[in-house]
Protein backbone atom coordinates (compact mmCIF):
# COMPACT_ATOMS: atom_id res chain seq x y z
CA UNK A 1 0.00 0.00 0.00
CA UNK A 2 1.63 2.83 -0.84
CA UNK A 3 2.12 5.74 1.94
CA UNK A 4 -0.20 8.46 -0.19
CA UNK A 5 -3.11 6.22 0.42
CA UNK A 6 -3.14 6.35 4.11
CA UNK A 7 -4.64 9.93 5.12
CA UNK A 8 -8.47 9.79 4.85
CA UNK A 9 -10.55 12.25 3.52
CA UNK A 10 -13.51 13.44 6.45
CA UNK A 11 -16.61 11.55 5.82
CA UNK A 12 -20.42 12.33 6.96
CA UNK A 13 -23.77 11.22 6.28
CA UNK A 14 -25.43 14.53 5.73
CA UNK A 15 -26.55 14.50 1.75
CA UNK A 16 -23.74 15.74 -0.41
CA UNK A 17 -26.59 17.25 -3.13
CA UNK A 18 -27.41 20.45 -1.29
CA UNK A 19 -24.29 21.62 -0.56
CA UNK A 20 -22.76 20.67 -3.64
CA UNK A 21 -25.75 22.08 -5.95
CA UNK A 22 -25.28 25.27 -4.38
CA UNK A 23 -21.69 25.32 -5.32
CA UNK A 24 -22.24 24.58 -9.16
CA UNK A 25 -24.58 27.48 -9.89
CA UNK A 26 -22.21 29.52 -11.17
CA UNK A 27 -21.37 26.49 -13.24
CA UNK A 28 -24.86 25.29 -14.32
CA UNK A 29 -25.04 29.48 -15.80
CA UNK A 30 -22.06 29.18 -17.83
CA UNK A 31 -22.42 25.36 -18.99
CA UNK A 32 -26.04 25.32 -19.89
CA UNK A 33 -25.02 28.59 -22.26
CA UNK A 34 -21.67 27.71 -23.28
CA UNK A 35 -23.03 23.85 -24.16
CA UNK A 36 -25.94 25.47 -25.95
CA UNK A 37 -23.69 27.71 -28.36
CA UNK A 38 -21.75 24.27 -28.93
CA UNK A 39 -24.70 22.15 -29.80
CA UNK A 40 -25.73 24.77 -32.17
CA UNK A 41 -22.09 25.46 -33.67
CA UNK A 42 -22.18 21.76 -34.14
CA UNK A 43 -25.06 21.19 -36.38
CA UNK A 44 -24.46 24.01 -38.14
CA UNK A 45 -21.46 22.88 -39.28
CA UNK A 46 -23.33 19.60 -40.60
CA UNK A 47 -23.05 17.30 -37.88
CA UNK A 48 -26.02 15.12 -36.60
CA UNK A 49 -27.09 16.32 -33.36
CA UNK A 50 -26.75 13.15 -31.42
CA UNK A 51 -22.94 14.14 -31.71
CA UNK A 52 -23.13 16.77 -29.24
CA UNK A 53 -24.27 14.54 -26.68
CA UNK A 54 -21.93 11.86 -27.28
CA UNK A 55 -18.79 14.65 -27.57
CA UNK A 56 -19.96 16.34 -24.45
CA UNK A 57 -20.64 12.47 -22.27
CA UNK A 58 -16.94 11.22 -23.21
CA UNK A 59 -14.24 13.97 -24.12
CA UNK A 60 -16.06 16.80 -21.93
CA UNK A 61 -13.67 19.54 -22.42
CA UNK A 62 -15.01 22.68 -23.65
CA UNK A 63 -12.18 24.29 -25.52
CA UNK A 64 -11.03 21.22 -27.17
CA UNK A 65 -14.83 20.53 -28.34
CA UNK A 66 -15.58 24.50 -29.80
CA UNK A 67 -11.80 23.52 -31.91
CA UNK A 68 -13.08 20.43 -32.88
CA UNK A 69 -16.28 22.08 -34.82
CA UNK A 70 -14.12 23.71 -37.67
CA UNK A 71 -11.56 21.29 -37.55
CA UNK A 72 -14.16 18.37 -38.18
CA UNK A 73 -16.24 20.92 -41.10
CA UNK A 74 -12.56 20.82 -42.94
CA UNK A 75 -11.87 17.26 -42.64
CA UNK A 76 -8.29 17.71 -40.61
CA UNK A 77 -7.00 14.13 -40.11
CA UNK A 78 -7.55 12.69 -36.47
CA UNK A 79 -4.04 12.65 -35.87
CA UNK A 80 -4.02 15.69 -36.13
CA UNK A 81 -7.02 16.71 -34.06
CA UNK A 82 -5.81 14.39 -31.28
CA UNK A 83 -1.98 16.23 -31.06
CA UNK A 84 -4.33 19.85 -31.03
CA UNK A 85 -6.50 18.16 -28.44
CA UNK A 86 -3.22 17.59 -26.76
CA UNK A 87 -1.81 20.91 -26.90
CA UNK A 88 -4.97 22.50 -25.35
CA UNK A 89 -5.90 20.11 -23.04
CA UNK A 90 -2.16 19.34 -21.45
CA UNK A 91 -2.71 22.31 -18.60
CA UNK A 92 -5.15 19.19 -17.08
CA UNK A 93 -1.71 17.62 -15.99
CA UNK A 94 -0.76 20.56 -13.85
CA UNK A 95 -4.51 20.57 -11.88
CA UNK A 96 -4.05 17.05 -11.02
CA UNK A 97 -0.45 17.22 -10.10
CA UNK A 98 -2.28 19.63 -7.35
CA UNK A 99 -4.93 17.19 -6.35
CA UNK A 100 -2.84 14.25 -5.87
CA UNK A 101 -3.05 14.34 -1.93
CA UNK A 102 -6.44 15.55 -2.03
CA UNK A 103 -7.50 12.48 -4.34
CA UNK A 104 -5.09 10.06 -2.87
CA UNK A 105 -7.81 8.73 -0.11
CA UNK A 106 -10.79 8.86 -2.66
CA UNK A 107 -11.99 5.40 -3.77
CA UNK A 108 -15.74 4.60 -5.16
CA UNK A 109 -15.23 7.75 -7.68
CA UNK A 110 -11.92 8.70 -7.97
CA UNK A 111 -11.75 7.57 -11.68
CA UNK A 112 -14.70 9.67 -12.37
CA UNK A 113 -12.80 13.02 -10.88
CA UNK A 114 -9.98 12.47 -13.00
CA UNK A 115 -11.95 12.28 -15.97
CA UNK A 116 -14.23 15.07 -15.25
CA UNK A 117 -11.32 17.76 -14.04
CA UNK A 118 -12.42 20.84 -16.11
CA UNK A 119 -11.30 24.05 -15.50
CA UNK A 120 -14.62 25.20 -13.65
CA UNK A 121 -14.77 22.07 -11.34
CA UNK A 122 -10.89 22.16 -10.93
CA UNK A 123 -11.58 25.63 -9.45
CA UNK A 124 -14.06 24.82 -7.28
CA UNK A 125 -12.56 21.73 -5.69
CA UNK A 126 -9.49 23.14 -4.97
CA UNK A 127 -11.36 26.55 -3.08
CA UNK A 128 -14.96 25.15 -2.02
CA UNK A 129 -14.28 23.49 1.47
CA UNK A 130 -17.68 21.44 1.87
CA UNK A 131 -19.88 21.48 4.98
CA UNK A 132 -19.23 19.32 8.42
CA UNK A 133 -20.68 16.25 8.01
CA UNK A 134 -20.75 16.17 4.46
CA UNK A 135 -19.01 13.08 2.99
CA UNK A 136 -16.38 14.82 1.32
CA UNK A 137 -15.49 12.13 -1.44
CA UNK A 138 -19.19 12.65 -2.08
CA UNK A 139 -19.05 16.33 -2.39
CA UNK A 140 -16.42 16.30 -5.10
CA UNK A 141 -18.27 13.15 -7.22
CA UNK A 142 -21.55 15.18 -7.04
CA UNK A 143 -19.80 18.43 -7.85
CA UNK A 144 -18.36 16.90 -10.93
CA UNK A 145 -21.27 15.23 -11.97
CA UNK A 146 -23.71 18.53 -11.63
CA UNK A 147 -21.48 20.01 -13.94
CA UNK A 148 -21.01 17.31 -16.70
CA UNK A 149 -24.97 17.42 -16.76
CA UNK A 150 -25.54 20.85 -17.68
CA UNK A 151 -22.90 20.64 -20.31
CA UNK A 152 -24.41 17.51 -21.88
CA UNK A 153 -27.89 18.83 -20.98
CA UNK A 154 -26.27 22.58 -22.63
CA UNK A 155 -24.92 21.13 -26.08
CA UNK A 156 -27.85 18.54 -26.11
CA UNK A 157 -30.55 21.29 -26.10
CA UNK A 158 -28.20 24.13 -28.41
CA UNK A 159 -27.98 20.62 -31.17
CA UNK A 160 -31.52 20.55 -31.21
CA UNK A 161 -33.27 23.54 -30.60
CA UNK A 162 -30.20 26.02 -30.42
CA UNK A 163 -32.04 27.88 -33.54
CA UNK A 164 -35.01 29.09 -32.09
CA UNK A 165 -34.64 30.21 -28.75
CA UNK A 166 -36.89 32.81 -27.52
CA UNK A 167 -34.80 34.74 -25.28
CA UNK A 168 -31.18 36.20 -25.78
CA UNK A 169 -28.69 34.99 -23.55
CA UNK A 170 -25.78 37.04 -24.89
CA UNK A 171 -23.52 37.71 -22.14
CA UNK A 172 -24.46 35.35 -19.24
CA UNK A 173 -21.18 32.87 -20.22
CA UNK A 174 -19.57 35.56 -17.80
CA UNK A 175 -20.70 34.02 -14.94
CA UNK A 176 -17.67 31.70 -15.57
CA UNK A 177 -15.21 34.49 -15.60
CA UNK A 178 -17.24 35.71 -12.69
CA UNK A 179 -16.58 32.40 -10.99
CA UNK A 180 -12.65 32.20 -11.58
CA UNK A 181 -12.90 36.03 -9.78
CA UNK A 182 -14.96 34.42 -7.08
CA UNK A 183 -12.33 31.17 -6.50
CA UNK A 184 -9.00 33.71 -6.94
CA UNK A 185 -10.68 36.36 -3.91
CA UNK A 186 -10.86 32.90 -1.68
CA UNK A 187 -7.72 31.55 -3.12
CA UNK A 188 -6.27 34.75 -1.97
CA UNK A 189 -7.99 34.58 1.51
CA UNK A 190 -6.17 31.26 1.60
CA UNK A 191 -3.11 31.56 0.34
CA UNK A 192 -2.01 34.93 1.84
CA UNK A 193 1.88 35.52 -0.05
CA UNK A 194 1.90 37.74 -3.07
CA UNK A 195 4.09 35.59 -5.05
CA UNK A 196 2.39 33.50 -6.79
CA UNK A 197 -0.03 35.82 -8.01
CA UNK A 198 2.48 38.41 -9.06
CA UNK A 199 4.33 35.03 -10.93
CA UNK A 200 1.14 33.82 -12.52
CA UNK A 201 0.36 37.71 -13.78
CA UNK A 202 4.14 37.68 -15.13
CA UNK A 203 3.78 34.80 -16.69
CA UNK A 204 0.33 35.44 -18.22
CA UNK A 205 1.63 38.45 -19.42
CA UNK A 206 4.70 36.71 -21.10
CA UNK A 207 2.82 34.48 -22.46
CA UNK A 208 0.60 36.66 -24.37
CA UNK A 209 3.33 38.22 -25.66
CA UNK A 210 4.84 35.06 -26.73
CA UNK A 211 2.10 33.17 -28.19
CA UNK A 212 -0.88 35.32 -28.17
CA UNK A 213 -4.71 34.42 -27.09
CA UNK A 214 -4.35 31.20 -28.82
CA UNK A 215 -2.60 28.52 -26.14
CA UNK A 216 -2.19 31.05 -24.07
CA UNK A 217 -3.59 29.06 -20.71
CA UNK A 218 -0.66 26.46 -21.08
CA UNK A 219 2.37 28.78 -21.71
CA UNK A 220 1.21 30.53 -18.90
CA UNK A 221 0.27 28.04 -16.26
CA UNK A 222 3.56 26.12 -17.30
CA UNK A 223 5.84 29.61 -17.11
CA UNK A 224 3.92 29.91 -14.03
CA UNK A 225 5.32 27.07 -12.53
CA UNK A 226 9.05 27.64 -13.93
CA UNK A 227 8.79 31.54 -12.41
CA UNK A 228 7.26 29.95 -8.59
CA UNK A 229 10.35 27.56 -8.23
CA UNK A 230 13.36 30.14 -7.18
CA UNK A 231 10.62 31.58 -4.61
CA UNK A 232 10.76 28.15 -2.45
CA UNK A 233 12.81 28.66 -0.06
CA UNK A 234 11.19 32.32 0.62
CA UNK A 235 7.68 30.28 1.01
CA UNK A 236 8.12 27.79 3.39
CA UNK B 1 -6.94 7.56 -42.57
CA UNK B 2 -9.87 7.99 -44.93
CA UNK B 3 -12.94 8.45 -42.64
CA UNK B 4 -15.38 7.64 -45.61
CA UNK B 5 -13.70 4.19 -46.25
CA UNK B 6 -15.40 3.51 -42.68
CA UNK B 7 -18.94 3.72 -44.13
CA UNK B 8 -21.38 6.49 -42.17
CA UNK B 9 -20.81 10.06 -43.12
CA UNK B 10 -20.37 10.42 -39.46
CA UNK B 11 -17.59 7.71 -38.72
CA UNK B 12 -14.97 10.14 -39.31
CA UNK B 13 -16.43 13.11 -36.69
CA UNK B 14 -16.74 10.05 -34.37
CA UNK B 15 -13.35 8.31 -34.49
CA UNK B 16 -12.00 12.02 -34.27
CA UNK B 17 -14.45 12.44 -30.86
CA UNK B 18 -12.68 8.94 -29.38
CA UNK B 19 -9.26 9.86 -30.12
CA UNK B 20 -9.80 13.61 -28.66
CA UNK B 21 -11.49 11.56 -25.43
CA UNK B 22 -8.58 9.74 -24.92
CA UNK B 23 -5.75 12.50 -25.43
CA UNK B 24 -8.06 14.42 -22.50
CA UNK B 25 -8.50 11.33 -20.21
CA UNK B 26 -4.67 10.85 -20.87
CA UNK B 27 -4.09 14.40 -19.83
CA UNK B 28 -6.13 14.42 -16.24
CA UNK B 29 -5.12 11.04 -15.68
CA UNK B 30 -0.97 11.65 -16.51
CA UNK B 31 -0.19 12.84 -12.83
CA UNK B 32 -1.85 9.84 -11.08
CA UNK B 33 -1.28 7.52 -13.03
CA UNK B 34 2.46 8.78 -12.65
CA UNK B 35 2.84 8.80 -8.58
CA UNK B 36 0.45 6.03 -7.96
CA UNK B 37 3.26 4.14 -6.75
CA UNK B 38 6.11 6.57 -5.68
CA UNK B 39 5.72 9.06 -3.53
CA UNK B 40 6.33 12.74 -5.19
CA UNK B 41 9.25 14.44 -4.91
CA UNK B 42 9.53 17.12 -2.33
CA UNK B 43 9.15 19.61 -5.10
CA UNK B 44 5.57 18.44 -5.73
CA UNK B 45 4.49 18.85 -2.70
CA UNK B 46 5.81 22.46 -2.92
CA UNK B 47 4.04 23.06 -6.29
CA UNK B 48 0.72 21.60 -4.71
CA UNK B 49 0.30 24.53 -2.37
CA UNK B 50 0.80 27.00 -5.06
CA UNK B 51 -0.45 25.73 -8.06
CA UNK B 52 -4.25 26.75 -7.39
CA UNK B 53 -3.23 30.42 -6.27
CA UNK B 54 -1.46 30.10 -9.77
CA UNK B 55 -4.00 29.06 -11.84
CA UNK B 56 -6.77 30.77 -10.66
CA UNK B 57 -5.10 34.31 -11.54
CA UNK B 58 -4.57 32.57 -14.98
CA UNK B 59 -7.72 31.78 -15.18
CA UNK B 60 -9.02 34.87 -14.48
CA UNK B 61 -6.70 37.00 -17.04
CA UNK B 62 -7.21 34.41 -19.47
CA UNK B 63 -11.05 35.05 -19.45
CA UNK B 64 -9.87 38.89 -20.99
CA UNK B 65 -7.30 37.45 -23.31
CA UNK B 66 -9.92 38.42 -26.10
CA UNK B 67 -10.67 42.47 -25.69
CA UNK B 68 -8.95 44.71 -27.43
CA UNK B 69 -8.46 47.85 -25.87
CA UNK B 70 -8.61 49.87 -29.19
CA UNK B 71 -12.05 49.22 -30.05
CA UNK B 72 -13.25 51.94 -26.60
CA UNK B 73 -15.91 50.64 -25.10
CA UNK B 74 -15.61 47.20 -25.62
CA UNK B 75 -13.60 46.32 -23.10
CA UNK B 76 -15.55 48.30 -20.30
CA UNK B 77 -18.25 46.01 -19.73
CA UNK B 78 -15.78 43.31 -18.81
CA UNK B 79 -13.72 44.94 -16.65
CA UNK B 80 -16.15 46.76 -14.53
CA UNK B 81 -18.19 44.04 -13.85
CA UNK B 82 -15.17 41.76 -12.84
CA UNK B 83 -14.09 44.38 -10.22
CA UNK B 84 -18.09 44.43 -9.29
CA UNK B 85 -17.38 40.89 -8.79
CA UNK B 86 -14.31 41.11 -6.73
CA UNK B 87 -15.89 44.13 -4.83
CA UNK B 88 -19.23 42.38 -4.12
CA UNK B 89 -17.31 39.19 -2.94
CA UNK B 90 -14.82 40.85 -0.80
CA UNK B 91 -17.88 43.00 0.75
CA UNK B 92 -20.49 40.39 1.17
CA UNK B 93 -18.61 36.85 0.83
CA UNK B 94 -21.59 35.01 -0.95
CA UNK B 95 -20.90 33.57 -4.09
CA UNK B 96 -23.88 33.39 -5.44
CA UNK B 97 -24.53 37.13 -4.73
CA UNK B 98 -20.98 37.88 -6.41
CA UNK B 99 -21.05 35.77 -9.57
CA UNK B 100 -25.15 36.99 -10.27
CA UNK B 101 -24.85 40.24 -9.52
CA UNK B 102 -21.42 40.50 -11.87
CA UNK B 103 -23.09 38.39 -14.26
CA UNK B 104 -26.23 40.72 -14.52
CA UNK B 105 -24.41 43.91 -15.01
CA UNK B 106 -22.30 42.54 -17.48
CA UNK B 107 -25.57 41.67 -19.18
CA UNK B 108 -27.28 45.03 -18.71
CA UNK B 109 -23.82 47.00 -19.88
CA UNK B 110 -23.10 45.17 -23.19
CA UNK B 111 -26.65 46.32 -24.13
CA UNK B 112 -26.58 49.66 -22.76
CA UNK B 113 -23.04 50.57 -24.19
Amino acid sequence: MPSLTEDRLPTGSRPALGPAFRASIPVLLGYLTIGLAFGLLLVRSGQPWWLAPVMSAIVYAGAAQFMAVGLLASGTSIAEIAALTFVINARHMVYGLSLLDRFAPCRRFKAYLVFALTDETYGILTTVAPPDGVDHESFYATVSALDQSYWVIGSTLGALIGGSLPFDTKGIDFALTSLFIVLLVEQIRVVRRPAPYLVATAATALAFLLVGPANLLIVAILASIVGILPFRKALS
Amino acid sequence: MSALELGAPWAYALGAILAMAAVTILCRAAPFAFFIKRRPPAIVDYLQKYIPPMIMTVLVLGSYKGISFRATPDWVPGIVAGLAVAVLHLWRRNTLLSILGGTALYMLLIRLM
